[in-house]
């Protein structure tokens, strides 16, 4: 394992310089706040100890404030955070991307959340549902719409387990009342209908999107729990903020099966709303995307009273760290499940180790990802060797940030919000082995020569989580960084030498 | 334990393992979804006319629609001009969804800023996003020219593009000088088609407006290619084509190489594309056609108000529809088309004949944009082919009269249907109540592949589930010969699939065919 390291921090201190060089003034001041190199905390062993473990560095930026107009910004909107993130992957409820055709349509199954069911009969989580607002639903307002919307609905998928109204931008700029509507659509069909204000235009970025979508889950999802059909046990457990990406959500349940516990719902990959509505029956929540469920998990624990902690399924020494951090919730016997899951998977580990580890050790890595990866994945890349020199979240907060600091050793470049210009500049300079970001970064990255792999949808690839999902991990890394093509992209007769006769 | 060091297992055979497939059981058993039964019940009924006339009556819901929306075609345009910067105003999360679009579709870089505009932007406007946003974007990317689009949230709260350009020029976000064309695109007004015929107008519209060039002082014919997924391989060919003929042509946004950079080594943000110089030298032009009638139908209507001849295509693909194109071309230049043309569409014909037998009576459901569509059922038409469902999402009335118009000319058309303003879970109970043997269409019919068993064959935008199709042409002869290539693999490898079990079904597993 590669712990020891430590990034070139004043190298990146100069790159930061000179990106800002180029802003006008004003923006350059703004961007500045958002830079930073990890310092190292004075003594790591008077460090504090927070959840996450000692604090190695302190990553100070300002995060969660608006991006400024007119650079690319890598982040999306509320309604990407809403539909795209937490409610779309629910698998038997129609979600209406309700206003114009577009947001529905480009996040349509572009998030790989997987999920089981017969798509169109009683599971919608591949099908672009929309209102498709016109002109005259601008002009008109678009609630009568809705309703119509809904009946068709019913007509069209009856198996539909419950509906949520996903609103686009417009929605909120006419003043709809989507809540009265689904209100009282909802009573006429007698399904659960869930309004999510999610509008584009609110907050910063996805972010805000996560938290709308919370509080709807709070509002009209919660209220039903006691009415939900489900016997508690001692052992259950909710796994919260995993979308399921290529499986995630899989990869992890089966762990924590094999631990002894039982999961009374997965939020939201592959998830019914059943599953939802039982969740505050369960003894605890388990959270892996902080960033976009900490909410919900927080108002669980203020209402019912239930416990939640985060883990990490990235790599080896996090998921062992993690199974015996939830183990040692449940007390003895599940702790000693614990250690035989942790058993069982250690050939497997080592033998991962022991294929990949030479290939990839010392390469340096660059992430620029959304809401938990840009720390949580660190450990992964180190666990096989790699280092990781400069990461940033899209719309992480601040206490993101502070996290990130018990993962990140010192040097490395933090960027938060970082626009295309300056992760061109700073992957430019820095030249890393390896860029895990996403699809509108995968390309100009791939143009200089540089391996990437997209750290969203996992490149089509996955699971990343668990066990298996690091086999597969580590596979993708060897094999984006290893690959022939590489060594290809320098002409040989452009380097001013003589020519060649390579033919015999 | 399924997985090994040995042998990692992908997903697709991970999740086939027992442990999963146990745990799927396990889950299934708890998670309240519908039962089974209740499942294929519904599973049935959704394959009958019943169900079919259900699903014709909708007149609110909408599911899996074949159009997006209108700045996705501005920021397509954009990319088809020389350093130019597509400047998308609005809220930002709309620009991140147009690059990632396109991305996926051509597997490319593809940029464009937003102004990024919040609530305060949504109570007060967007001005103060569009001064600062020009400045940042001009001093930071360093292009030639900014196009600006709009958003549905622009355009609700009604922000004024020209004005608000006009002040940021006057506060020196870019120079006076500096060219910033712009065009309303609304998201809730027509489809991605429109955005791209408003962008491309727009910028005609920014060069052409004070500029003395009389059309026609100039031999030289404008093409606007249309919103084109298949631009890389397609404007070039139309290229190769009019340098064989030796027109002198201008391309009115070529995206070609925008969407088509090398690898070696070097990350260009702008590449190619149709120069400020050329644009304004256009509007001496002779004429401007459109290789898409429904994509442009504002940009020629501007191009006859400044007197120039103007004409437009259905995408020429096939036989003849190239031989229009080519012929419009000849008499608009007054350039012969040169004898190696002639070979070309005579080896396509040859290649088509060698094919007919298997191409004769086959039935398909074409989908996509209505240019798209009526190219390729027009291209199915002559090799003998029935385009049986003609679908439309961003297709109105009129082309379904054109549509109609194709069937009747050709004894194939005769129980051929063309369906506007319809989406895919519309065209999944045509093809449940009345089969076809291929789809033709874009990724999206994957679905309805998986659903109906109907093969699906990819020929328009977007492609995000197969690699490089784009860079191949699908117009001109040459094109034709590819379509009609893409067709018959599919064919052929339904075909053995159908024969191949050894044993069983493989007496007509043929070598030859």
């Amino acid at each position: 394992m590669s712990d020891s390291y430590e990034n070139d921090g004043k190298a990146h201190e100069q790159y930061i310089t000179e990106v800002l060089a180029q802003y006008p003034e004003k923006f350059a001041k703004r961007r500045k706040k958002h830079l930073a190199v990890a310092k190292a905390v004075e003594a790591v062993s008077d460090a504090p100890v927070g959840e996450e473990g000692p604090l190695l560095t302190e990553c100070d930026v300002k995060s969660n404030i608006k991006s400024i107009p007119g650079v690319m910004t890598i982040r999306g909107c509320a309604y990407a955070g809403s539909k795209g993130v937490v409610w779309g992957p629910v698998k038997d409820m129609v979600h209406i991307s309700h206003g114009p055709v577009g947001c529905g349509q480009y996040s349509w199954s572009q998030r790989r959340n997987y999920y089981v069911g017969t798509t169109g009969i009683d599971a919608f989580g591949t099908m672009q549902i929309t209102s498709d607002f016109q002109e005259k639903d601008i002009v008109f307002g678009g609630d009568k719409k809705l309703d119509k919307v809904i009946d068709e609905i019913e007509q069209m998928f009856p198996l539909n387990g419950g509906i949520s109204v996903q609103s686009e931008c417009p929605i909120g700029l006419i003043g709809d009342d989507i809540e009265a509507v689904s209100r009282r659509k909802g009573k006429e069909i007698g399904k659960t209908i869930v309004p999510v204000r999610c509008e584009g235009f609110r907050g910063v970025s996805q972010s805000l999107g996560h938290h709308i979508a919370n509080d709807a889950i709070r509002d009209w999802v919660l209220d039903k729990s006691a009415e939900a059909e489900w016997e508690a046990g001692p052992y259950d457990v909710n796994i919260v903020g995993d979308y399921n990406i290529g499986g995630d959500a899989w990869a992890s349940r089966r762990l924590l099966e094999e631990m002894g516990l039982r999961i009374c719902g997965n939020w939201s990959g592959d998830a019914t709303l059943a599953e939802m509505e039982r969740a505050p029956k369960a003894k605890l929540n388990l959270i892996h995307c902080y960033r976009s469920m900490n909410y919900i998990c927080r108002h669980m624990e203020e209402k019912y009273g239930i416990p939640w902690m985060e883990y990490n399924f990235f790599g080896p020494s996090q998921i062992a760290a993690s199974l015996r951090k939830i183990a040692k919730h449940f007390g003895p016997e599940i702790e000693a499940k614990a250690e035989e899951v942790i058993a069982k998977y250690k050939p497997l580990v080592d033998s991962i180790l022991e294929k990949f580890g030479p290939r990839l050790k010392g390469k340096k890595v660059m992430l620029y990802v959304g809401g938990l990866r840009p720390r949580h994945v660190m450990t992964a890349y180190e666990d096989l060797g790699m280092e990781i020199a400069g990461t940033g979240y899209e719309f992480g907060h601040n206490d993101d940030y502070q996290r990130t600091g018990h993962y990140a050793k010192p040097g490395t470049l933090i960027y938060d919000d970082v626009t295309g210009y300056e992760l061109e500049k700073f992957v430019e300079k820095i030249r890393p082995d390896l860029v895990g970001s996403g699809i509108k970064e995968k390309y100009p990255v791939q143009k200089m020569g540089i391996p990437f792999r997209q750290m969203h949808s996992w490149d089509y690839s996955g699971p990343y989580h668990g066990y298996d999902g690091f086999a597969i991990f580590a596979r993708d890394m060897d094999l984006a960084i290893n690959n022939p093509v590489w060594a290809l992209f320098d002409a040989p007769w452009t380097d001013g030498g003589e020519l060649l006769a390579a033919a015999e | 334990m399924p997985q090994s060091a040995e042998k990692i297992l992908d997903h697709g055979p991970l999740f086939r393992e027992p442990e999963y497939q146990e745990m799927f059981a396990r889950k299934k058993a708890c998670d309240g979804a519908a039962s089974i039964d209740a499942t294929a019940l519904q599973g049935e009924y959704t394959k009958g006319w019943e169900y079919r006339e259900k699903n014709f009556a909708r007149e609110a819901l909408v599911i899996n629609p074949a159009k997006a929306c209108q700045p996705l075609g501005a920021v397509f345009a954009a990319a088809g001009f020389e350093k130019t910067m597509s400047f998308v105003h609005g809220s930002q999360g709309c620009a991140a969804y147009f690059r990632s679009h396109l991305s996926r579709h051509f597997k490319e870089p593809c940029t464009a800023v937003s102004s990024s505009m919040t609530e305060d932007a949504a109570v007060f406007g967007g001005l103060n996003n569009m001064v600062d946003g020009l400045a940042n974007c001009y001093a930071l990317y360093q292009p030639k020219m900014i196009t600006v689009s709009t958003t549905c949230m622009a355009e609700v709260i009604g922000d004024d593009l020209h004005g608000f350009i006009g002040t940021a020029k006057a506060k020196g976000s870019v120079p006076e000088d500096f060219d910033v064309p712009f065009a309303h695109t609304p998201s809730f007004v027509g489809s991605h088609i429109d955005g791209y015929d408003n962008s491309i107008k727009g910028i005609l519209e920014h060069f052409w407006k004070d500029n003395a060039a009389v059309a026609g002082s100039s031999e030289t014919i404008n093409i606007v290619p249309g919103f084109d997924g298949f631009c890389v391989g397609n404007n070039r060919e139309l290229a190769r084509i009019l340098g064989l003929m030796g027109v002198s042509y201008t391309f009115i946004g070529d995206a070609a190489d925008q969407f088509d950079t090398p690898s070696d080594g070097e990350y260009r943000m702008y590449d190619g594309g149709t120069t400020i110089d050329e644009l304004k030298a256009a509007k001496g032009a002779k004429a401007t056609i459109a290789l898409q009638h429904w994509n442009s139908r504002k940009t020629l209507d501007y191009a006859a108000n400044v007197g120039q001849e103007t004409a437009s295509f259905h995408y020429p693909l096939g036989i003849r529809a190239t031989d229009e194109l080519l012929m419009k071309i000849s008499s608009l230049s007054g350039k012969a088309i040169p004898e190696a043309l002639r070979l070309e569409r005579g080896r396509l014909v040859d290649a088509m004949a060698d094919s007919q037998a298997y191409l004769h009576g086959k039935r398909y459901a074409i989908f996509g944009d209505p240019d798209f569509v009526q190219a390729m059922a027009r291209f199915i038409l002559e090799t003998g082919g029935e385009p049986v469902h003609c679908l439309s999402t961003n297709g109105g009335k009129e082309w379904a009269e054109n549509m109609r118009k194709l069937f009747d000319s050709s004894p194939f058309g005769k129980d051929c249907k063309a369906h506007e303003h319809k989406d895919l879970w519309h065209l999944r109970s045509l093809l449940f109540t009345e089969p076809v043997d291929f789809v033709i269409g874009n990724s999206h019919g994957k679905y309805l592949e998986r659903d109906t068993g109907t093969p699906l064959i990819r020929l328009t935008f977007p492609i995000f589930d197969r690699h490089h199709h784009h860079r191949f042409p699908v117009i001109g002869y040459q094109g034709g010969l590819r379509v009609l290539t893409t067709i018959l693999d599919k064919l052929f490898d339904k075909l053995d699939a159908e024969t191949n079990i050894a044993g069983d079904t493989d007496i007509s597993f043929d070598l030859t065919r």
